[in-house]
């Protein structure tokens, strides 16, 4: 059987590969189809005898929910399949002529990240600049002379302003305790 | 005259010193969000909500008030002197706006846009004063099944109403309404979609979700398709109007406000729809045919009015009734239930002073707005200068801190993520971000009503239309329901006659 599979020919599989692609939004009818499976199984998993007060317990709107989640997933599912297409977004700043780079959007969800894991061993000030530098890097910006400087600058004000001005605190890290 | 004594000590509240500061940080705060191409009212008002965090409810929401009509003004310049507006509700400024401008008459566009706001603004809050208290006394009796009805309507509103596919809507708001779920059941202390985890308990904060699929779902999603040059905006002086153009525009500006401040009321999705109809209203008014699609003041002067009267509008059902009718009045609608009020017919007899507070602090938003905007415009047409990675990479930022503020969790800040990148695939697919967010703030009152309704009715459904007010209601969200059907046989009878 894997042989059959391998020797389907190059043109056809660029045509699936085209197709899959076409049709990515199935992938949005998955995730849906998994979500609602997930909202039903803990719906119904729940065990609440003793805590019900009421005729309608914490369980119904879980089940509808879920279930909705099912029924919308199916739908979206025929209305791709009939050629229907979602509408992406434009802006100001967006030209959908080109196609996504994805590259760009990993590097901002990591160093996103990246800075969240900092915050706490290095404080405020020093995760907020990198996550800002380390932002506008991603998005192209090369100033070395520049990026820095703005990035501490803003973090440091905001850190302050936060803090000690309108009382949300902030961590400070091994930074603020030595200034 | 109860309205207008009420109206009077809400200016005592507003025109205090610190109050004062505050309306014209909003409005200051709210232009120049306005006018950064990529954010939107919304975004604006999620990214400073942890900002408020720290101060008293009034100061905080006559911020909020200023900053939502701040930034629909800013959009307005962006439309003008870009012609790449960001949301909808800007499109129609574009339209004769850009023309305008590049034949030299910007000035003239943005003094028309900005006394237009003005106009539209200060009509809208006095019909917004007139009306607000009649539609809370009327209100004042509604009950659980009641609200419940509003919640339906809003939902079903939201999704039908607005965007172009029913299924797209419905299921981002299934997704808003599941993590809504998430966390301890109000009524039992039920765990749902918690999956053992003590921070899930707490449920996902509103804030995390509105900061996540505006902000930080937006800011993936144009990096994925950066514009390689930003469009250039074109140059301008300080904004006037001539005698002749105040002859033509006077009319526009008193007629959009009642375009405007009903849509606005109304769950149709804010000022996209009014903004679009006094523009048709303008056109076949005009005495200028010839000028239309080449620049014609009046096309930008009556929308514009339109637009800022669909704010004050869609305050009168944000505060007497808690229905937001759009994603503004939605994040302020979460900002209210941060501070643990709900806003409602009852807000009225429970927090005069923050709600005339804040009908006053528009007044004082909207002159503050027009001395401010009319000189300052060049300056912040050169905001449209930012470079994209700063603007962008800043948005990031912001959006981290006020994630971190709500508990100073890290866990918060990768649910943000997460949230964010949701929304990224939301905008990538076409699925509409405001129903998930109505979803996320309406879906567990909802749920609540539901279940107080049933409980007085002791189970039997019809404990959910047992009130005229509730049977109203579902009638109008059947009529939302089945209008495109009526439209699809009018048309085509209409075809076949």
């Amino acid at each position: 059987m894997t042989t059959q599979t391998t020797d389907i020919p190059p043109a056809e599989q660029g045509e699936r590969r085209s197709w899959l692609r076409e049709h990515s939004e199935l992938g949005v009818c998955a995730l849906l189809l998994v979500l609602g499976v997930l909202v039903l199984t803990d719906a119904l998993t729940m065990d609440v005898d003793i805590a019900q007060r009421g005729p309608v317990g914490p369980k119904t709107v879980p089940v509808v929910v879920g279930a909705g989640l099912l029924v919308i997933a199916a739908l979206l599912a025929v209305d791709v399949l009939r050629g229907g297409r979602g509408q992406a977004e434009g802006g100001e700043d967006i030209d959908l002529s080109e196609p996504a780079d994805g590259r760009t959007v990993l590097l901002l969800a990591g160093v996103f990240l990246g800075s969240a894991v900092l915050i706490e061993p290095l404080g405020f000030p020093v995760a907020g600049a990198l996550l800002f530098w380390g932002a506008a890097f991603a998005l192209g910006s090369r100033r070395t002379d520049r990026d820095p400087l703005i990035a501490a600058g803003l973090s440091l004000v905001t850190y302050v302003v936060f803090n000690n001005l309108l009382g949300v605190p902030l961590p400070g890290g091994p930074l603020m305790g030595v200034l | 005259m109860d309205a207008f004594n009420s109206l009077l000590d809400g200016f005592g509240t507003a025109l205090t010193p610190v109050n004062l500061l505050w309306a014209a940080i909003g409005v200051l705060l709210g232009t120049a969000i306005g006018v950064l191409p990529g954010i939107g009212p919304a975004m604006a008002v999620a990214l400073l909500l942890p900002v408020t965090y720290g101060l008293d409810p009034i100061g905080a929401f006559i911020m909020f008030a200023g900053i939502y009509y701040g930034a629909m003004f800013g959009g307005s310049t962006t439309s003008i002197l870009l012609n790449t507006p960001g949301e909808s509700a800007a499109v129609v400024a574009a339209m004769e706006g850009n023309p305008m401008a590049k034949s030299g008459r910007g000035a003239q566009a943005l003094a028309a846009a900005a006394v237009g706001h003005f106009a539209g603004g200060l009509i809208g809050t006095i019909l917004l004063v007139a009306l607000a208290p009649t539609v809370a006394e009327l209100a004042v009796d509604i009950g659980a099944p009641d609200y419940f009805a509003i919640m339906v309507l809003a939902f079903i509103a939201v999704t039908s109403v607005l965007g172009s596919s029913r299924i797209r809507g419905l299921a981002s708001l299934l997704i808003g309404l599941t993590l809504g779920l998430v966390g301890l059941d109000q009524m039992t202390g039920q765990q749902r979609l918690t999956f053992g985890s003590l921070q899930l308990a707490d449920g996902i904060d509103v804030v995390i979700v509105a900061v996540g699929l505006f902000a930080i779902g937006e800011a993936l999603w144009v990096a994925a398709h950066l514009r390689r040059r930003p469009p250039e905006p074109i140059p301008v002086g300080r904004p006037w109007l001539g005698r002749g153009d105040v002859n033509r525009t006077w009319k526009s500006w008193l007629r959009g406000p009642f375009i405007g401040f009903p849509f606005g009321a109304i769950p149709a999705g804010g000022a996209e729809i009014p903004t679009f109809l006094s523009y048709v209203t303008e056109k076949r008014l005009s005495k200028h045919k010839d000028e239309w699609g080449k620049g014609a003041i009046e096309g930008v002067a009556g929308p514009e009015s339109a637009a800022s009267a669909s704010a004050a509008g869609t305050l009168v059902s944000m505060l007497t009734l808690g229905l937001p009718t759009t994603a503004v009045a939605a994040v302020m609608l979460a900002a209210f239930q941060q501070y643990g009020i709900q806003p409602g017919p009852l807000l009225f007899e429970r927090e005069p002073d923050l709600v005339w507070g804040l009908i006053a602090s528009l007044f004082v938003g909207m002159v503050l707005l027009l001395a401010l905007n009319l000189p300052l415009a060049p300056v912040w047409a050169k905001l449209l200068r930012i470079p994209r990675p700063y603007l962008y990479a800043g948005i990031m930022f912001f959006a981290a801190v006020g994630a971190y503020a709500v508990g100073g969790e890290v866990i918060d800040l990768v649910i943000l993520l997460i949230i964010g990148l949701i929304g990224f695939g939301m905008r990538r697919y076409g699925l509409p971000v405001l129903p998930a967010v109505i979803g996320v703030i309406l879906g567990p009152n909802a749920e609540q009503q539901l279940r107080r309704a049933l409980q007085i009715s002791d189970g039997s459904v019809t404990g959910l239309f047992n009130t005229p007010f509730a049977v109203t209601v579902y009638a109008v969200i059947v009529l939302l329901l089945a209008w495109p059907l009526v439209r699809k046989a009018v048309t085509r009878r209409r075809v076949e006659a």
